[in-house]
């Protein structure tokens, strides 16, 4: 490695502030902003200390535990511990996705466009582009953990302190980085820039899962989830600020084996040879299906053991929380009087319906990849042949309605068994099916959204992902924020009845298929008319 | 009746007008050339061939068909090749051919071997490791495969080596031997030039010219570079000729096709030492137009013909 690597890596940054000058300043003020609502919310809601201790009660259990991680404080759950505990996780995993998605961009993406083999013809250093890339994060990073911390602080709310609020946002910062680095490296080891955020997000899902097992179960195991150091900086409570350094200490580690990795490969390639491959296509292969299948294939199959594997982790929970129930009178007492339901039971509702909105993005991204396809000027490779645009169009919808439902049957058979495992007297998996079975329709309408802005206009589509967010947010925050019921009836997830507590009810459900009926249709009709970009 | 007829086609994107009033007419057992500088709307007018895109007006049929509508039918007789092949990075050549020819309707195992074998591809390998030249084999292969009766090529030589390009011609002939019909965009006035039977010349998206190419050649210049024995000094004042630059007793000018025999006679009365002469380029045909349009931009003609 000579001293001319790095020549020109300001440049290029400020090329990519350039790129990003809208993108990246509104992902901040978003995190901002949340986080200060959602802690004023809190402080308003549970104003009294016995409000604050009842929802203490209802959080100490294994589920919830899975789900937000341990929690510290319990003892006096205000605003600043109930924001450490409930909040602290969820918007580290989205700064993580936040960071693969820029990286991945600015690196393998480029990449693969040439973009950066332009860069590299001019007088650039080998590592510069990848440097700027992770400096530019690295700025990104701080930024976040700034207005965040500061912004917290501003709001003056007693539990919520200068050091602690500077170390909230130091911990979203610090996951931040490390996945950024993660994702460096993942983009010189694989070709696509796909793979390289395919193969980061799955670190992303593990290290949730490895810290979801380890706060339930054992704590030494959660020390091998970044998501769990951050957790350990018990902030709010206790202020620990030595888990950041760990986890930017791993970083550095990945940044420097991705400067590495960078330096021993070429352009264009990965770590790998690319390997010989068939010389005639299998019949499979030569059908507009066949092709959209083969073509996300790896992508398909990696979201569906992903999602079997999420089932069962969230399903290894049922056990200890069965477990804590027959222990507390209390609990037993609370749940008695709120509602007829057991807890096991709102907990797996709950879980349903978390699913069947994960099990919509690998659907709408089945739809994407025809975007991305019309984009790269592919499509044009079978619409300039005898392929009618319905079978093509009609291919991918149909593969997404596939991918939607088979990944919810794994993550809904992963729960069972792993709750057949964990408990005595686990529902039987009939229960369970119809119980994930009956979120279709909602997902449906999902899946129609996105079919619909393909068919309009591609570059819509992202609307899909923002009202998704919404309907997840809702659900997520619905009951906790105690928001008005209409916010919440926006999302089609609102509208399926919840069928393990309550009696199934057809009405919902058809009202909302017959609602996606309408909007494929459209987008069908839409397709088949638009001019095609390529 | 045509084999393919587009009438008054007129595409706009916006404000942007990319194809005005535009005719073409290719009659079967013919290769027809279409030719222009980048951006002069040949790819715009190819994808409402192809019922990609949809004209703003006017009409555009295939086999008689519309080529929007009965797209499907229509291409069931048709090849297409683009300038620009975009092909799947995880799949192999061969397995993108299979699917072409496939998707297509036609499949002939035996002239595809051949077509590799001719093209000189290796179907094993992924796209992605695909130069651009080779990515327009794999399309070239899957077109000359099929039993099209009508075949499209979009500027298909740009990638290709001269070999590989001679071995496309030679193929382009073959065509035209079994009576098939080729509309062949190119910016390349030699190749239109070998194959073309007639020509439509596009700018800024309108045809300025369509004829046989016997008729359009007398529309351009030949380029002479010339050393003589005496000095010339009469040549800038002859008929016919342009942009001389002289410089004792070495020259280089233009010359009109129909003044080529005076302006001949009288250098070569000079005593020729060294000649050459150079074919006339697309460039020198848009150079004519805009000196006929008294137009003065120039630096706009396309400037990557050989």
């Amino acid at each position: 490695m000579n001293n001319n690597s790095f020549e020109k890596t300001g440049i290029l940054a400020r090329f990519i502030m350039r790129r990003d000058r809208v993108r990246l300043p509104v992902w901040i003020l978003s995190f901002a902003v949340v986080s200060m609502v959602v802690a004023i919310t809190f402080t308003d809601l549970y104003a009294s200390v016995e409000e604050r201790q009842a929802i203490a009660e209802t959080m100490k259990n294994p589920a919830m535990t899975a789900l937000f991680g341990e929690a510290y404080g319990m003892n006096d759950y205000t605003a600043g511990p109930m924001m450490a505990h409930q909040m602290l996780l969820l918007t580290a995993i989205v700064v993580g996705i936040m960071n693969i998605l820029f990286v991945a961009r600015h690196t393998r993406t480029s990449e693969e466009d040439g973009q950066i083999e332009l860069i590299r013809a001019l007088p650039t250093g080998r590592l510069s582009q990848l440097s700027a890339t992770l400096l530019i994060s690295t700025v990104v990073n701080i930024a976040l953990a700034l207005v965040v911390g500061f912004g917290l602080y501003a709001l003056q709310i007693e539990s919520i302190d200068l050091e602690g609020s500077l170390l909230y946002g130091a911990a979203l910062g610090t996951v931040g980085i490390f996945f950024a680095a993660v994702t460096a490296v993942f983009a010189q080891v694989v070709e696509s820039s796909r793979n390289a955020i395919a193969l980061s997000f799955s670190v992303l899902g593990i290290a949730y899962i490895i810290r979801a097992i380890g706060d339930v179960s054992s704590e030494f195991v959660a020390w091998f989830s970044p998501l769990g150091w951050i957790l350990r900086t018990e902030v709010f409570v206790n202020n620990y600020w030595w888990p950041l350094l760990l986890t930017i200490g791993v970083g550095l580690i990945f940044v420097g084996l991705s400067f590495y990795l960078h330096g021993i490969r070429d352009i264009g390639a990965g770590l790998f040879p690319a390997k010989r491959g068939k010389s005639t296509a299998h019949t499979f292969l030569l059908h507009p299906f066949g092709l959209a299948l083969r073509l996300q294939r790896t992508g398909i199959i990696s979201w569906l053991i992903g999602m079997s594997v999420l089932g069962m982790t969230y399903g290894s929970v049922l056990g200890d929380l069965e477990a804590f129930l027959s222990d507390s009178e209390l609990m037993q007492e609370l749940l008695q009087s709120s509602a007829g339901a057991s807890i096991t039971e709102q907990y797996i509702t709950m879980l349903m319906s978390v699913m069947a909105m994960m099990c919509v993005i690998p659907a709408v991204m089945v739809l994407l990849k025809l975007k991305g396809e019309e984009m790269k000027n592919r499509t044009e490779n079978l619409f300039s042949r005898a392929v009618s645009r319905l079978k093509v169009f009609g291919s991918y919808v149909g593969l997404a309605h596939l991918v939607g439902i088979f990944a919810l049957l794994v993550s809904a058979v992963g729960l069972w068994l792993a709750g057949l495992a964990v408990m005595d007297d686990m529902m039987s998996l009939g229960t369970i099916l119809q119980a994930a079975l009956v979120y279709v329709p909602a997902m449906w309408v999902m899946i129609s959204l996105a079919t619909l802005f393909i068919g309009f206009a591609p570059s819509t589509v992202y609307v899909t992902w923002i009202y998704l967010g919404y309907a997840f947010v809702v659900s997520y925050f619905g009951g906790m924020l105690q928001l008005p019921t209409w916010l919440e009836k926006i999302s089609p997830f609102a509208h399926i009845p919840e069928v393990i507590s309550e009696d199934m009810t057809y009405g919902s459900l058809v009202v909302l298929t017959i609602i996606s009926l309408i909007i494929s249709w459209s987008g069908f009709i839409l397709y088949k008319k638009r001019d095609l970009l390529g | 009746m045509p084999l393919l007829q587009a009438t008054h086609v007129t595409k706009t994107f916006g404000n942007f007008t990319a194809l005005d009033q535009v005719n073409i007419e290719v009659n079967k057992g013919e290769v027809y050339g279409f030719i222009g500088p980048n951006g002069a709307g040949k790819s715009t007018m190819i994808r409402i061939l192809l019922g990609i895109l949809q004209v703003t007006s006017g009409e555009a049929t295939v086999f008689g068909m519309d080529a929007w509508k009965d797209a499907v039918h229509i291409h069931k007789r048709m090849a297409y090749v683009p300038g620009d092949v975009n092909l799947w990075p995880n799949l192999t050549g061969g397995e993108v051919i299979d699917l072409f020819t496939k998707l297509q309707g036609s499949s002939n195992k035996q002239r595809k071997d051949e077509l590799m074998e001719i093209f000189d591809l290796d179907p094993t390998k992924k796209c992605r490791t695909y130069s651009k030249g080779n990515r327009q084999k794999v399309a070239l292969v899957a077109a000359f495969a099929s039993d099209a009766e009508l075949f499209i090529f979009d500027e298909p030589t740009s990638g290709l080596d001269p070999l590989m390009e001679r071995t496309f011609q030679e193929q382009v002939l073959k065509l035209k031997d079994a009576g098939k019909s080729v509309l062949l965009s190119s910016h390349i006035l030699s190749e239109v030039e070998k194959l073309c039977d007639r020509v439509g010349i596009i700018r800024e998206g309108k045809m300025i010219e369509t004829g046989t190419l016997e008729e359009l050649r007398h529309l351009t210049r030949m380029h002479i570079s010339v050393e003589t024995k005496r000095p010339i000094l009469e040549l800038a004042s002859m008929k016919g000729v342009h942009d001389v630059v002289l410089d004792e007793n070495k020259g280089s000018f233009q010359v009109d096709t129909e003044a080529l025999e005076s302006v001949m006679g009288y250098v070569s009365k000079s005593g020729i030492v060294h000649l050459e002469s150079a074919p006339p380029t697309l460039e020198d045909l848009f150079m004519r137009h805009y000196e006929s349009d008294e137009a003065s931009q120039a630096d706009e003609v396309g400037r990557d013909e050989q």
